[in-house]
């Protein structure tokens, strides 16, 4: 069989050679520092008129994260034009004709992807919280402050889970407009609309991005973070279980059906 | 060097009610160019995508090298397929898609740039495909199969869009992979293409196997040479005496609709004497050949999906005639004198036309 480090090899190569990778994850990491920095600059100066509430409770961390609002948008673009390209163009047929076994295809597509979105991730989380906390002047915390290393690795982390799940779901619709048509809406609007309605609350804090984004945060009860009954490592546990979930609905959508 | 046999048995594709493909057995052996006819929906293509494990069968087995091509070790050193052309991502420069599907088993980069040559790309190898012609993109595709010199080859109607160069590029290569001992199957719905590179058929029609057999064997039951013999406008009555003396000689002689006769059998010099003798006189005595193609079409016109009708223009009314008052209605049309230089017959293959000769 091929080796997993042949097709691995493979699969960076197609993912280099792609112009639609670059803007993508050019765009994560524009979208997350530039509008996480203005939100950090304009928190800095209306600080005074926050309620008490809110001043308490202020999580300087997940505020300069601010941007990942959009960014993270821009990673599931990523996300699935990687796998939807294949099927729009046509190459899922040429790939599978050369790696017949759809496990070794799969993960390593979804492996090559997976740790650059880790790393693009990663590195806009720390530029993010630098630029962030360089803008929240007074307000700002330090990278050494308990939690707060964890929350921006956690940003990294977060980021490479989204761009994994919207593989798995594109893995699954087989379709590049499909995917973005529901996941786009999904993390946009449904998703943080749900997290504010008082029921329905409940339910969507258990949503893949919901639960991620906990890892963000180092004051727990920060006003713009969300709810939960969970700590931050569970919530990216509950993040990860999505994530399986949708690879291996994924894996089994691509073993069962006609390529 | 294992000989790598194609093999299906019983092989079945069912997509809900409409049944593709239907209990088909064959064998594709090494060292000829087998040819795979039917018509457009015949089931070509999906029996090719359950050869390289794309589509699963509804019912029965399809192996390469004795083996379900999902579980073949390293498949892209094993099996080389052009199914898609355009199955290739537009963005990606054609030396890079090439790349990327060398890696996948060990084929050193350096192929790339062989393949590129082979099939006469590397002018183009760092454009973009988005941008090729079809018969650039049919190039890029079997650059793509024979990127890991593969045994088994397995080609999805590649003449598509290719020029007459192009197309008798194909043939010569897949004569030429066949003739090294690889196994070849090409899929076409041209009988007149097949003819001249392939060396055994499989004809399907509705997902059925046709026919299996040699080019020559398919030739030899198919293509009955005819003469077509008019008998004179006012001897139109003795058509049947000639037909008489005709199948008294052995020959057989069969009454075509217009009056004339198609006689098999008996040569042509033959049936003049024979008409001479009877006193019949002749206004055509011709050769004819049945060809490849029309033995092709009379098996496979009942399982033709996708046939045209005429266009009967049913819900048009003719344009009205007012526009064009009766004294100007135009009088028969004036051809326009044609000088008759620039026409010519086409040069044969591998020969320049002669105003194209180059100078030295």
């Amino acid at each position: 069989m091929a080796s997993a480090a042949a097709v691995l090899q493979s699969e960076w190569t197609k993912i280099r050679t792609v112009s639609s990778t670059t803007w993508t994850l050019i765009s994560v990491f524009l979208a997350t520092v530039v509008i996480g920095g203005v939100i950090s600059a304009v928190s800095n100066s209306t600080f005074g008129d926050l309620s008490d509430v809110s001043q308490t409770t202020f999580d300087p961390t997940l505020t300069s994260f601010s941007g990942m609002v959009l960014g993270q948008l821009a990673m599931v673009v990523f996300g699935v034009l990687v796998v939807g390209s294949e099927y729009s163009s046509g190459m899922i047929r040429t790939s599978l004709a050369a790696v017949p076994r759809r496990a070794t295809f799969l993960f390593s597509k979804i492996g090559v992807a997976g740790l650059l979105a880790l790393v693009v991730g990663l590195i806009t989380g720390f530029v993010a919280f630098f630029i962030g906390q360089a803008l929240l002047g007074d307000h700002s915390t330090t990278i050494g402050e308990p939690g707060v290393l964890r929350a921006v690795i956690g940003s990294g982390l977060y980021m490479c889970l989204i761009a994994l799940f919207s593989m798995g779901i594109t893995v699954m619709l087989r379709s590049s407009m499909l995917s973005l048509g529901i996941l786009m809406p999904f993390f946009f609007l449904v998703s943080n609309i749900l997290a504010a309605v008082p029921k329905a609350k409940d339910v969507a804090h258990y949503f893949p991005d919901q639960a991620g984004q906990k890892l963000l945060q180092v004051v727990p009860d920060a006003a713009n973070g969300g709810g939960g009954s969970y700590g931050p490592w569970g919530g990216f546990g509950i993040m990860c279980a999505w994530v399986v979930a949708a690879l291996i609905g994924g894996y089994l959508v691509l073993r069962n059906r006609d390529a | 060097m294992g000989l790598e046999m194609i093999e299906a048995a019983g092989l079945t594709k069912r997509y809900g009610a409409k049944t593709a493909v239907h209990d088909l057995t064959f064998e594709v052996r090494p060292g000829h160019v087998t040819g795979f006819l039917g018509p457009n929906g015949s089931g070509k293509s999906t029996t090719m995508r359950m050869i390289v494990g794309l589509d699963r069968p509804t019912s029965g087995t399809v192996t390469v090298g004795g083996r379900p091509f999902r579980q073949t070790p390293n498949a892209p050193r094993k099996v080389g397929a052009l199914l898609d052309a355009q199955a290739v991502h537009g963005g990606r420069s054609a030396r890079n898609h090439l790349l990327s599907l060398a890696q996948l088993s060990g084929i050193p980069a350096s192929r790339v740039e062989e393949v590129l040559d082979v099939v006469g790309l590397r002018d183009v190898a760092g454009k973009r495909s988005k941008g090729f012609s079809l018969g650039m993109g049919q190039r890029l595709g079997i650059a793509a199969a024979l990127l890991g010199d593969p045994q088994v080859l397995l080609f999805d109607e590649p003449v598509n869009g290719l020029d007459p160069e192009g197309i008798y590029w194909v043939r010569t290569l897949m004569k030429r992979l066949a003739a090294e001992g690889r196994t070849v199957l090409v899929s076409s719905h041209l009988m007149s293409e097949m003819a001249v590179t392939a060396d055994h058929l499989l004809v399907i029609g509705r997902g059925r196997l046709l026919a299996d057999m040699s080019v020559r064997e398919f030739i030899s039951r198919n293509s009955a040479d005819f003469a077509r013999v008019r008998v004179a406008d006012d001897a139109a009555g003795r058509t049947g005496e000639l037909a008489a003396a005709v199948a008294e000689a052995g020959g057989r002689a069969l009454k075509e609709p217009d009056g004339a006769l198609r006689v098999t059998g008996i040569d042509l010099p033959r049936i003049s004497d024979l008409a001479h003798k009877a006193d019949i006189r002749l206004w055509e005595l011709s050769p004819h050949h049945a060809s490849l193609e029309e033995a092709y079409m009379r098996l496979t016109q009942d399982v033709v999906d996708y046939r045209s009708t005429d266009d009967e223009l049913a819900g048009f009314t003719p344009p009205e005639d007012e526009a064009h008052p009766l004294d100007t209605a135009p009088g028969p049309p004036e051809v326009p004198e044609v000088p008759a230089q620039g026409w010519y017959a086409p040069p044969p293959p591998g020969q320049a036309p002669p105003q194209t000769r180059s100078r030295p």
